[in-house]
């Protein structure tokens, strides 16, 4: 039985030196990488109707984060196989498929359950379940920030390369086949980008929250930029507000950083709606 | 418009588009073509021309093959036989001088795109690489987005748009490439009787001011019914190109739809096409044999023998 008086909730008046050790700042420069890739990628997620199979990526990693753990190998790399191979399933099978909601759920639940399996087999995976569920943003290391930081080069450059067929082929395949668009390129490039940015966005607030950082500030950036490439600006900075804040926040009261990254994200999107609602009816 | 726009050299290849038409080969050229999806024939021994400068309906019952015959022309599809020429080329060669507006186009956008940088897509859209949009493009999309009439909508987002809108947006992002001939996949669906007219009208005015040849998937006829030059009807199992007097035949488009059908030709000259008023419900429609249906369209007798079996497949359908 928990009483209220069991549950901590004080202010923390040391939080200005929590902020300044060494893993916070290699939180920070994380989540400032993550901000860059999931604003980027969660408008062309959202714009190709993708954002269940953006969702289901992650839960696809699973197995592959926590059998890694079970062979010895770091997490990113399990999970960034698992997430990449899956990647190419869903962009191979075409535009659709991302829309298949029942096959994605299905394989969705399977995977979840062997990562569930693989936790099981050894002591260690069990430990970095929960971290691999829900986020440990405060123990990534040097290697993972540079790591990061390399993907974001990456990736920014192959977004400039590709931005406008890729942006032709998500507001309609057809027309943008018949110009001439690959269009099966651009759904396996898509997929496989989207595999590199979860397994970079897991490390801050896990598999099963993963849609709040990627989909939640792209889709408010959607109500509130007119355009494609403000859109993505305006979800990066959402989303790096909400990763900053929630880092902030949980240096100041005993909070996890991804119930406030979460909680920021989803806050957000729900003012802005509530705002272009309230516009809606006064127009 | 653009059409006659100094930019419009970009393809340098048709620059001869002005000249007179009696001149040029047909639009759109089919070689006894047949379209199968696994071993079902859809249809086959396609063998007509669709003149330059035209205005075509493709029309037939639901399930006929007539978004098929647009991708078949578009080289999206392939040919189980035969073979189709699209502006002079095989189909799918000559694309980029095709404007495509499909059916699904104006349904299910939620992207926050605006008309003019979705109009803009027509232009740019199937580039690699880095590049700033510049002002000669932006000014052709306007142009587009002028002659369809939705220019001062340019700054509107597709989802704030009605579908009327965004079908002319979607026309506009076609013509933006100055195509010379331009498909579109039931345009009229889910409009609004001013809608269809005005989406006609922008049509009208593409044929007349600007030559341009058109393609219409359509399932109603009679809002197209005073542009149209010709129509492709897809009729047990074969398509058939027929200039507009032969096609408006009434027994013929009894057939074509599948229900008994008045050709009904006002004082004034315009013509339309209705439903009798006096059609017993219970009866069963479409109930030719394929020997009867031969008075209905002409192909070469000389494949009258492959004919029979495909030619059964739609009656058996109905």
């Amino acid at each position: 039985m928990i009483h209220m008086s069991d549950i901590d909730f004080s202010f923390d008046p040391q939080w200005a030196q929590t902020l300044s050790m060494p893993f916070m700042h290699n939180a920070f420069i994380a989540g400032l990488c993550i901000a860059v890739a999931a604003g980027a990628m969660g408008y062309f997620t959202i714009a190709r109707h993708s954002t269940f199979a953006a969702h289901a990526l992650a839960h696809i990693g699973l197995p592959g984060a926590t059998g890694a753990v079970l062979l010895g190998l770091p997490v990113s790399f399990g999970l960034g196989v698992f997430a990449l191979a899956g990647a190419l399933v869903i962009g191979a099978l075409g535009k659709r498929a991302s829309q298949r909601e029942i096959a994605t759920g299905t394989v969705l639940a399977f995977a979840t359950g062997l990562g569930l399996f693989f936790a099981r087999l050894s002591s260690s995976a069990s430990q970095q379940m929960q971290s691999i569920l829900f986020g440990s943003i405060l123990t990534i290391t040097d290697d993972q920030v540079i790591g990061f930081a390399l993907f974001d080069i990456l990736l920014v450059i192959v977004l400039a390369v590709v931005y406008r067929p890729l942006l032709f082929s998500s507001l309609d395949e057809q027309v943008a086949q018949a110009k001439g668009v690959p269009i099966g390129l651009m759904n396996v490039l898509f997929m496989a980008i989207m595999a590199g940015v979860i397994t970079i966005a897991v490390p801050a607030v896990g598999t099963l929250l993963i849609f709040a950082l990627v989909v939640t500030p792209a889709a408010t950036a959607n109500i509130v930029a007119s355009s494609p490439l403000k859109a993505m600006c305006t979800a990066s900075v959402l989303c790096l507000v909400s990763i900053w804040g929630g880092l902030v926040l949980s240096a100041m009261f005993p909070a996890p950083p991804s119930f406030i990254i979460v909680t920021l994200s989803t806050l957000f999107w729900g003012v802005a709606r509530a705002i272009s609602a309230l516009r809606a009816t006064n127009a | 418009m653009a059409q006659s726009a100094p930019q419009a050299g970009e393809h340098g290849d048709h620059s001869g588009t002005g000249t007179p038409s009696a001149q040029q080969p047909a639009a759109i050229v089919f070689s006894d073509a047949a379209v199968s999806r696994g071993d079902h024939v859809i249809w086959s021994h396609g063998t007509f021309s669709i003149p330059r400068g035209s205005v075509t309906a493709i029309v037939g019952t639901n399930g006929a093959g007539k978004t098929t015959m647009m991708k078949t022309e578009l080289g999206l599809l392939p040919l189980a036989h035969g073979s189709v020429d699209v502006l002079g080329e095989p189909a799918g060669k000559s694309n980029k001088r095709i404007g495509y507006v499909p059916q699904s186009y104006t349904s299910d956008i939620d992207s926050n795109l605006t008309a003019e940088q979705s109009v803009l897509l027509g232009l740019t859209g199937t580039r690699f690489g880095f590049h700033i949009t510049t002002k000669a493009q932006r000014s052709r999309a306007r142009e587009a987005m002028d002659f369809v009439g939705v220019a001062d909508k340019a700054s509107y987002r597709l989802s704030q748009l009605s579908g009327g809108l965004r079908q002319r947006v979607a026309i506009a992002q076609a013509l933006v490439s100055d195509p010379e001939l331009l498909m579109l996949d039931e345009p009229l669906a889910n409009l609004d009787l001013a809608s269809q007219r005005a989406t006609v009208h922008v049509l009208a005015r593409l044929n007349h001011e600007l030559g341009m040849t058109i393609q219409v998937v359509a399932h109603d006829l009679n809002m197209l019914l005073p542009i149209l030059t010709g129509a492709v009807y897809l009729l047990d199992g074969h398509p058939h190109y027929a200039a507009m007097n032969d096609v408006l035949d009434a027994n013929l488009l009894t057939h074509l739809y599948g229900t008994t059908v008045q050709v009904v030709t006002t004082p004034q000259g315009d013509m339309f096409v209705t439903p009798s008023a006096d059609e017993p419900a219970d009866i069963e429609q479409d109930t030719h044999a394929p020997v009867e249906v031969a008075q209905f369209h002409h192909h070469g007798h000389q494949h009258h023998q492959q004919d029979a079996p495909a030619a059964a497949q739609p009656a058996e359908r109905s």
